[in-house]
């Protein structure tokens, strides 16, 4: 039994399996993001101060209990592996697979760099005893950013997997190959654009 | 679509990323430029906001092609936006309609 | 896989009269765990679906005859079985409150999460969809073992928390803040069980999606889907969009739990006279909101297949095709979208203001217009047919009613004014119980008896199936029906002594015996049903490929069952709508979907 279109596009949706699928998993994810944005945002409005009193000191702003230099450096190190995505995506297309190697292992090394810097500045507010039971403010820094990091962890494991192991493929089945490093791709970039949005709501304002 | 024609598709698109790549960077340092100015909070969070949809929007479009994607692809992710947009409107709403005289100590 | 399944059918037979044999068959049996038990065939899930689903709503329901006990005689020591559930339970027979609200909140629970969702969606959909759309199977079939897999260990973690130091959660289904945050550990059970069901649904709402769209035949447009695809297309969305906002309140409230975060805890809570130790700054509607924005979807998603396996069995059984079927698909459209945006008027009495309350109460009075359009279709679809009195035809029709009933008593608690009087008494519980068990359920049995054919190529037997009809639809009553008067009366829900204490309750207090000698005798309603399918898997009459003389596809292009993988000797194309019955000059009266002219 052959399951269709795993691989050639059906031709009135213009798309493979799963292609829709990964996006459709992609809808249930801004939801899921949009559920704790809208929980930020429900707790923020209704705080007098923000981020208010934590461990004893009032807070003005985000940026003086956040450190901004550190999450920028972030952002622009996630910016650059959702660039080295795409590009080792280019580089299957145009049967490139030795410049797919490094583009996908430079995405991997990015995306650990990441979560290096994510662990130093969770260790540098834990030895503040800024914890998240500290304020509603910390409670949402650690949540969001912790399933954040939960899910840049799960695409690490995902282009792991395909730069190693599932990366024979290539040579067996080169276009369902590319069709997955697109899913994987599109996967990663979506995780970026959380950080994007991440990123100013929670270090800047 | 032949070989070749691809090749040289992927090609032009290549340039196109490395462009990108250098707008999401520069607005990063717009956004954080931005946020030393300590704007008070209404306009500091619309400008905020308009530069993350436009990044946003950039990674979407260009990197996940999301500006050639097919027709069924766009039309899950519009109901998606929809009941986003939903369920922040209608819960902060719900937020500013109650009545708090009661909860006050 | 060579084994045909009517091979494989025999086989068992024959091993049922030599149980020795068939164990050691099945150790040589190579395949046996990736044939039945890891299985990606979508037929094979479907049934563990069915199984799973079936077995949890036999143990929700046994759940609430519990609590039934309790309520028609409170405080009086369980005859004979009473002392079996532990000192800490049931001391002496006679029901702690503590196990009473375990019973409740689990019985909610369990009955929407584990029995009507898998066994309308999960099984219904795995098995029937593919089928009815022509494809060889769902489109990610490892996803869909691991969607099975992820509800069976929900379930698992359910079922475990009852044995915990404190028993299970008992803070309603709702799971209300900041109750469900300082309960006992059976809470976080909840919450993770909760967690794997969620992400069950979602796997499986992803697949349902991408079948439908990707996998029809050739020919079959979404206009010529039947309408039970419609409806699992719709519900797959809602469960896709409505879910993750839960998992998200869901994951917060594991965090209250666990990290000490005050995401639901306000400032200054005060819990047994003492001011709680937390940061607080959080808030307890926040909760309601996310979990409203899922569970009124929720709603419909228990509801809508109900409505497209009725669809399909009156059809078959009028010999029409149904009435308006556009109108149905548009308005079940429509109310999928409305679904979203009604879900504060759960929420009335939470303080909400006069601006959201007039919103909420317009956008759930327009959400009722599909919903009738859709009913009356179904109504008017019986008009003037030659109705055969089959037993899914029976059920279907007892459907039709009994959700009107539990329509229409929803108007009043979609108004603000109306619902500020009813909210939280035994009306609502009337009303939503209509909705689900005499609605959604009698629907579900009748899809048992409709494919039950095709599953097995035997038949239910019609006598007992009787039986289980008009005792299931006589007792569903007797214990819901006088919900309404009580409710009315002002008794509230979730009282552990019926309203013994309540001055309001005495001259409505006589129903609670009423009620619960009718849920037991629904129970032995039962047991019909359940020799009937037990039985018939064995001894049923057996019948040709296409019974009902049907005109889906899942009958005409398929034998009766079906071959295991790939599901079609040759591949359908769809040449004509769904309903083509009764068409004028055709020899057979119907005329197959997948039947060029």
């Amino acid at each position: 039994m052959e399951i269709p279109y795993t691989t050639t596009v059906r031709p009135d949706t213009g798309v493979y399996n799963a292609k829709l699928g990964v996006w459709l998993f992609l809808a249930s994810e801004v939801m899921l993001f949009g559920g704790l944005f809208s929980a930020y945002i429900f707790l923020r409005v209704g705080a007098p101060e923000w981020p208010g009193m934590i461990a004893g000191h009032m807070f003005e702003r985000s940026s003086d209990i956040l450190n901004v230099p550190i999450g920028t450096f972030n952002t622009m190190v996630l910016i650059a592996s959702s660039v080295t995505m795409v590009l080792s995506w280019a580089s299957l297309m145009m049967k490139n697979f030795s410049k797919y190697k490094l583009y996908m292992g430079l995405t991997i090394l990015f995306g650990f760099i990441f979560l290096i810097v994510k662990a130093f500045e969770y260790s540098d507010k834990f030895s503040h005893h800024f914890y998240p039971s500290e304020s509603a403010f910390l409670a949402i820094y650690f949540t969001l950013t912790g399933l954040h990091g939960l899910h840049v962890i799960g695409g690490i494991i995902v282009n792991l997997y395909f730069w190693g192991p599932g990366s024979k493929m290539w040579k067996t089945q080169p276009k369902r190959f590319t069709n997955r490093i697109e899913i994987a791709g599109l996967y990663w970039h979506f995780v970026d654009i959380v950080w994007i949005f991440l990123f100013p709501t929670i270090y800047l304002l | 679509m032949s070989e070749t024609t691809d090749h040289e598709h992927v090609k032009k698109h290549v340039r196109v990323y490395i462009i990108v790549f250098a707008a999401l960077a520069a607005l990063t340092i717009v956004t954080v430029a931005i946020a030393y100015l300590e704007l008070s909070i209404v306009p500091a969070i619309m400008v905020a906001l308009f530069i993350a949809i436009v990044k946003g929007s950039l990674v979407a479009g260009y990197f996940m092609h999301l500006i050639s994607e097919k027709k069924v692809i766009i039309s899950i992710l519009i109901v998606a936006g929809v009941f986003l947009i939903v369920l922040f409107v209608l819960t902060i709403s719900s937020y500013h309609d109650q009545d708090r005289s009661s909860l006050v100590p | 896989m060579t084994n045909s399944a009517e091979g494989s059918g025999d086989k068992a037979e024959h091993n049922e009269e030599t149980p020795v044999e068939r164990h050691a068959e099945h150790q040589e049996d190579l395949g046996f765990w990736r044939k039945y038990i890891f299985s990606t065939d979508h037929k094979v899930i479907g049934l563990q679906y069915a199984f799973t689903s079936m077995f949890f709503l036999l143990f929700g329901f046994s759940l609430m005859m519990l609590m039934r006990w309790q309520l028609a005689f409170p405080g009086e020591a369980l005859p004979i079985i009473g002392k079996l559930f532990g000192e800490a339970n049931m001391p002496d027979g006679v029901m702690d409150p503590q196990f009473y609200n375990q019973l409740g909140a689990m019985h909610g629970t369990i009955m929407v999460f584990l029995g009507i969702v898998p066994l309308a969606v999960g099984a219904f959909g795995n098995f029937v969809v593919p089928l009815q759309i022509g494809a060889p199977d769902m489109a990610f079939p490892k996803l869909n073992m691991a969607s099975y897999w992820a509800l069976f260990t929900g379930g698992i973690i359910m079922l475990v928390s009852f044995i915990l130091p404190g028993g299970a959660a008992k803070s309603g289904w709702t799971s209300y803040t900041p109750l469900a945050v300082i309960e006992t550990t059976g809470q976080t059970f909840w919450l993770l069980g909760m967690i794997f069901l969620i992400t069950s649904s979602l796997l499986g709402a992803i697949n349902f999606i991408t079948t439908i769209i990707q996998m029809r035949a050739k020919g079959l447009t979404f206009m010529r889907l039947p309408f039970f695809v419609w409806v699992q297309f719709i519900t797959a969305f809602l469960l896709l969009l409505a879910f993750p906002p839960l998992e998200a309140a869901g994951v917060l409230q594991l965090m209250d739990r666990l990290a000490g975060t005050s995401f639901f805890l306000p400032s200054g809570l005060v819990v047994s006279g003492e001011v709680l130790n937390v940061s607080g700054g959080g808030s307890p509607l926040l909760w309601q909101h996310l979990f409203w924005f899922l569970a009124h979807p929720e709603v419909y998603v228990l509801i809508l297949p109900a409505m497209g396996i009725v669809a399909e069995i009156i059809s078959n059984n009028t010999r029409k095709p149904i009435w308006g079927y556009k109108s149905m698909v548009y308005s079940l459209i429509f109310l999928g979208f409305m679904s979203f945006i009604v879900w504060a008027h759960h929420m009335f009495i939470t303080g909400m203001g006069t601006m959201m309350s007039a919103f909420f109460q317009t956008t759930t009075m327009i959400i009722s217009v599909p919903s009738v359009i859709i009913l009356s279709a179904l109504f008017i679809s019986l008009w003037g047919g030659s109705i055969r009195f089959t037993t899914p035809m029976l059920f279907a029709l007892g459907f039709l009613p009994m959700f009107g009933i539990g329509g229409l008593t929803g108007l009043p608690l979609g108004l603000a004014p109306t619902d500020i009087h009813l909210h939280d008494t035994y009306y609502v519980i009337g009303h939503f119980h209509y909705i689900v068990a005499p609605g959604t359920i009698l629907a579900l049995f009748a899809g048992v008896y409709y494919w039950f054919p095709k599953i097995t190529g035997r038949k239910m037997s019609d006598v007992l199936g009787k039986i289980h009809f008009w005792g299931t639809i006589v007792f569903m009553n007797g214990v819901f029906m006088p919900m309404f008067i009580q409710g009315l009366a002002g008794v509230s829900r979730r009282l552990y002594d019926g309203g013994q204490l309540y001055d309001i309750a005495q001259p409505v207090l006589e129903w609670n015996v009423f009620m619960s000698v009718s849920a037991w005798l629904l129970g032995v309603a039962q047991i019909p049903f359940l020799i009937n399918l037990f039985g018939s898997i064995k001894k049923g009459k057996k019948v040709s490929a296409n019974p009902w003389e049907a005109t889906t596809m899942e009958w005409t292009a398929a034998p009766s069952p079906p071959i295991p993988h790939g599901n079609f000797p040759v591949v359908p194309t769809a040449y004509r709508g769904p309903y083509e019955y009764s068409v004028p000059g055709s020899s057979s009266g119907f005329i197959p979907q997948d039947q060029e002219n």
